[in-house]
């Protein structure tokens, strides 16, 4: 009987996981089978590296570059921020922090992820956005600048949960050598925890990274969506997830336009695969030392 | 006993949408800028008529023309006129497309309600969208650069700026392109030289909609065809409505569908 029980748990399990192989593979497999025939109408080189995107002008401009850069400005600006809130707050929480202030910080920062997106995008809209008009005098506060700091305070608290789990599992006797051999505690966790954890905080801004660059409802409501290779950190940008989301229910389906978005959810997927590869990579190395 | 009244509960409930089904089913396609008149006067219309099934799909106008060309659908939506191609197609499939009007979309050009100007030409509005203006200044206003909010471009509101204002030439790369008519009315109402375009439904406080070529939109200038950004709505029916698809077109003007098309953000025909 408690063969059975186990057999019957296992098979359970098994065929748990053998439906999240088969709904990833039947997402990619659609997304690739609805994507791949716009390239009878467009080229691969053109689609990639073209800056205009005019899918609805007769004739249609389906080039994605802007979109790309677009995409990777906010992204890249939300980790410069997120980067050291993140592993500073990791840092106070792992090292500093005294357990009753532990206890109370790390579910303060991880309800920050508990906000729904559509909320931030509220915010960054109705608040941020004139406060940057006023504050810095320039045209428009739907740009990159806006969004990378709503994107950022998003990634937050998946760098500091991460690096946090990364700093603490650190050895004490690593720490008890450093201190022997005279160093402070400031020296200690710049010199020896923080680098003794590199790999966990790197894989946790990898993450932060995949998070940022697949939002969409913030980029949505506060990138601006100006299709435009953006010359300064405020102006607005159209990044891929945000296209996606504004034309997808618009066009026409099975039409190039059609296709050429879900062109761009490839490479959006391509690029967010390569991130959780990094990732893995990076978890492997660290698990093999 | 138990047994039977399972039976004839089934069989009920097969029963039921079969038979509502026939001959009291309506499928309507087409446009995406009708599509919410259409969904909110089905539901409403099925609410009064329990027995009756309106299906509504969207697709675009062409879609809608098409379907009715095909004869797949009782009612195709359509934000254009039919295209004398595709009359002609219709009439080699022995079909006589009828254009009922059921709404007016007008569209007003906004501007932060700080801003000093009050009017534009037709071309001015053309030549700051196309990005050939970029300074407030250039058409008698204050120093200030323009920030151009537009809307999507597979939007339907883009489509009637695009064929009224733009003629077809596209929008300057720099412009903020919004996913909805209020997002631009409160983008414009915080962003001092803003200027964008919104269904005159949506117009807020904060902003300030422009005379075009000296015509305020109103309800009265959009319905007379005076002012310049508008366009009529339709939904085209095989020969003059019959039937039911009659008794819902004729819902869809009374009072109480031309009250659903002004809350949908439209104007209603006079």
């Amino acid at each position: 009987m408690n063969k059975f029980k186990e057999n019957a748990f296992k098979s359970v399990t098994y065929i748990a996981s053998l439906f999240t192989i088969l709904f990833l593979f039947g997402i990619i497999a659609s997304i690739f089978l609805e994507g791949l025939p716009l390239f009878n109408f467009v080229k691969i080189k053109d689609f990639i590296f073209n800056t205009a995107w005019h899918p609805t002008h007769d004739p249609p401009d389906f080039g994605i570059l802007s979109l790309i850069i677009g995409s990777l400005y906010v992204t890249l600006g939300a980790l410069i921020i997120a980067l050291p809130l993140g592993l500073g707050s990791a840092i106070y929480i792992s090292e500093i922090a005294s357990p009753r202030g532990r206890e109370i910080l790390k579910p303060i920062i991880e309800l920050l992820a508990g906000i729904p997106s559509v909320v931030y995008g509220l915010f960054g809209m109705t608040f941020l956005s004139p406060m940057m008009i006023k504050v810095f005098g320039i045209p428009t506060g739907l740009n990159v600048f806006s969004a990378s700091i709503i994107l950022g305070i998003m990634v937050v608290p998946i760098i500091s949960s991460l690096s946090e789990d990364a700093l603490s599992t650190v050895p004490k006797n690593l720490r008890e050598a450093s201190f022997a051999l005279g160093a402070n505690k400031w020296e200690t966790i710049i010199k020896v925890v923080v680098p003794a954890s590199k790999s966990g905080i790197l894989s946790s801004v990898m993450l932060g990274f995949g998070r940022a660059v697949g939002e969409t409802m913030v980029i949505l409501m506060v990138a601006g969506g100006a299709a435009q290779i953006p010359s300064n950190i405020f102006q607005p940008v159209r990044p891929m997830p945000a296209t996606i989301a504004a034309e997808m229910g618009e066009t026409v389906i099975g039409s190039p336009h059609f296709h050429a978005l879900f062109g761009i959810a490839i490479v959006l997927f391509l690029i967010t695969f390569l991130s959780i590869l990094i990732t893995e990579f990076f978890i492997n190395r660290k698990k093999s030392q | 006993m138990r047994k039977i009244i399972t039976i004839v509960a089934i069989l009920t409930l097969i029963a039921v949408p079969v038979f509502a089904r026939k001959g009291n089913k309506i499928t309507i396609a087409g446009s995406t800028t009708v599509l919410p008149i259409a969904q909110a006067c089905a539901e409403t219309y099925m609410d009064m008529h329990p027995d009756v099934n309106i299906s509504v799909r969207g697709g675009g106008s062409s879609v809608g023309i098409a379907s009715i060309i095909a004869g797949t659908v009782d009612i195709g939506d359509a934000s254009r006129h039919i295209k004398s191609k595709e009359l002609t197609q219709a009439r080699e499939n022995g079909v006589n497309p009828y254009e009922n009007i059921v709404a007016n979309d007008g569209i007003a050009i906004i501007v932060n309600s700080e801003n000093s100007i009050s009017q534009l030409t037709l071309i001015q509005a053309k030549d700051i969208f196309t990005g050939k203006i970029q300074n407030w200044k250039d058409v008698g206003g204050s120093n200030m650069p323009i920030v151009v909010i537009s809307r999507d471009v597979s939007s339907g509101t883009f489509e009637v700026f695009n064929s009224r204002v733009l003629q077809n030439a596209k929008v300057t790369d720099g412009s903020l392109m919004l996913a909805s008519n209020n997002a631009v009315a409160t983008t414009v109402g915080q962003t001092p030289g803003g200027i964008g375009y919104i269904g005159l439904g949506y117009l807020v406080d904060e902003v300030k909609p422009l005379i075009i070529d000296g015509i305020m939109p109103t309800k009265e200038t959009i319905q007379s065809k005076e002012y310049p950004i508008a366009r009529t709505l339709h939904m085209y029916t095989n020969g003059n409505p019959k039937g039911l698809v009659k008794e819902f077109i004729d819902f869809v003007l009374s009072s109480e569908g031309q009250r659903i098309v002004e809350e949908q953000g439209f104007i209603n025909v006079d």
